[in-house]
């Protein structure tokens, strides 16, 4: 690695956003892994990308564009879920379904309109390295809410994780939990989507989180190392990216490999690993 | 909207609606969205390689396919199906994105395979189109009775000596069969709206099985030709208005329940 690494814009602005959306993504990832509701975790992210599509046409700040509308697709979830994760997975499905549905027509108009050609690959698979500075502070906002929602959560949400029945007789309040878990879950796939494009915001929510609980014999400990895996390979996955302008491998002579194929390659290799580690325990 | 050349998309479509309104029923049945999501979705970076390799699209979908099939299928044995459902998904999606960035000549296309366009089918690839469907709800067809029973009592399937991993391998399949033939036309993103839309509302209509798939593909063509019939008009993608009737469908069906 060169001198004056972090002194460069760009990368400083990616890896502390990045920070801020794998250490959210991790946190509230274990507890979503836990209830069976990953793809909810996906699917939010996967809508967010039409409000990041939207911000585009409007002109508003992406980061509000793809929280707001994660944000609101965890609310249609919550309207239409069932209590059997089948019925909740369709649920979440078809929610998922509208927002792509709005995510095209956002898309459409961002290329008819603006001429925003690009837009596609941009909302969908992010470009960390072109995060504007302003963001840094709004992102590192959302983080501190969603931690200090999770740090509330995370006890009924373990419980109702292990058995719905028995949280509710201890006076947990179930659907009321399981709202605000998606409303933060929301707050992170719209976090993450903001750095590695939405439909890859999947791989920090689900990847470290299933490494973690792999790897480790407590929750706080599966907390931690999903933590410390997520930052890891985001940092690491800018890294690489950063190093690769320097590498000939592309095809046709082009230099430079997307932040995100080194971020996902890295938390497989981490969940690969965890894996590994815990059959070798026994 | 049926003119000559529109006459190529219809066809598609009618071939799109059938697969999905069959398949489609079973993926509600079994509660297997994030797979029905996940494998149309995954076989879009194939598209994109074989446009890297010029090699036909069909191929890079297939071969995606078949990747993503195996991999959902080995992953989820060791652990939970999402979890290995939702890397297999990034997998697929992040050799597309690595993918994408070698080529610069894609925008338009990575637009059209995502969500979808009405003239997204040649006549020669109609061919293709209707033997992948057929195979497709050939092996759904095939694996009733053994799909239903694993679905509703999976304990007593496996009594009965019904081998539920090897039917779960030919489930998955029969999703990839389906994405292969409906991404051209509806998208990536968007196929699995037009699954599981028409057959959540189908189940709504009858609790037989018989009548209710029959339903479920019944709106799928209502569905599909509505999709294709606004997207010609209005010049939006044809994904937009599968997804936004889709959730419409599934509004009807809990209505209805």
């Amino acid at each position: 690695m060169s001198a004056g690494w972090f002194a460069l814009g760009p990368v400083g602005v990616a890896l502390a956003v990045s920070f801020a959306a794998a250490l959210v993504s991790a946190v509230v990832g274990v507890f979503t892994v836990l209830r069976g509701q990953a793809f909810a975790g996906h699917a939010l992210g996967d809508i967010s990308g039409a409000g990041g599509a939207a911000a585009l046409l409007f002109g508003i700040r992406p980061l509000a564009g793809f929280v707001a509308m994660a944000l609101g697709g965890a609310a249609a979830m919550a309207l239409a879920g069932g209590r059997r994760i089948a019925e909740r997975d369709l649920a979440s499905g078809v929610v998922l379904g509208a927002g792509l549905g709005l995510a095209a027509l956002f898309l459409y108009l961002d290329a008819t309109m603006s001429g925003a050609g690009g837009a596609a690959s941009t909302v969908m698979f992010g470009s960390m390295f072109a995060i504007p500075p302003g963001m840094v502070l709004p992102a590192a906002l959302c983080a501190v809410a969603a931690l200090a929602a999770m740090a509330a959560l995370a006890r009924p949400l373990a419980l109702i994780a292990i058995d719905p029945d028995l949280a509710a007789s201890r006076g947990v309040r179930v659907r009321l939990v399981g709202f605000a878990h998606l409303a933060v879950l929301a707050l992170a796939v719209g976090l993450a989507a903001m750095s590695v494009g939405a439909v890859l915001a999947t791989a920090l929510l689900i990847g470290p989180a299933a490494a973690g609980l792999r790897a480790a014999r407590t929750l706080p400990g599966a907390v931690a190392l999903a933590a410390a895996i997520g930052v890891g390979a985001s940092w690491g996955g800018i890294g690489l990216a950063y190093e690769s302008y320097g590498w000939s491998l592309g095809w046709g002579g082009r230099h430079g490999w997307p932040v995100s194929f080194f971020v996902v390659a890295l938390v497989v290799a981490a969940h690969a690993g965890a894996g590994l580690a815990a059959r070798m325990r026994g | 909207m049926f003119a000559a050349f529109m006459l190529d998309t219809w066809v598609a479509g009618l071939i799109v609606a059938i697969t999905a309104g069959v398949v489609g029923w079973f993926v509600v049945l079994r509660g297997a969205s994030f797979a029905a999501h996940a494998l149309p979705l995954g076989t879009f970076p194939g598209a994109a390689a074989a446009v890297l390799l010029g090699i036909a699209p069909s191929a890079g979908v297939a071969g995606f396919g078949l990747a993503g099939v195996v991999a959902i299928w080995v992953l989820g044995r060791r652990g939970r199906p999402e979890v290995a459902t939702a890397l297999t998904l990034v997998m697929l999606l992040a050799t597309g994105a690595l993918l994408l960035s070698w080529t610069d000549r894609y925008a338009a296309q990575v637009y059209a395979l995502l969500f979808g366009q009405v003239l997204g089918v040649s006549r020669a690839s109609l061919g293709g189109m209707a033997l992948a469907g057929a195979g497709a709800v050939a092996l759904v067809l095939a694996g009733f009775r053994p799909l239903l029973l694993g679905a509703i009592a999976p304990d007593l399937a496996a009594a009965r000596g019904a081998r539920p991993a090897a039917w779960e391998f030919g489930f998955l399949a029969a999703i990839a069969l389906a994405a292969a033939v409906a991404v051209p036309v509806v998208g990536a993103l968007l196929t699995f709206a037009l699954m599981v839309g028409p057959a959540s509302c189908g189940r709504a209509v009858s609790a037989r099985p018989e009548l209710a798939l029959a339903a479920s593909v019944a709106i799928a063509l209502a569905l599909m030709a509505g999709s294709i019939a606004l997207s010609y008009i209005t010049s939006w993608p044809v994904g937009c208005f599968a997804g936004l009737g889709g959730a419409g469908c599934y509004a009807l069906g809990r209505a209805l329940l």
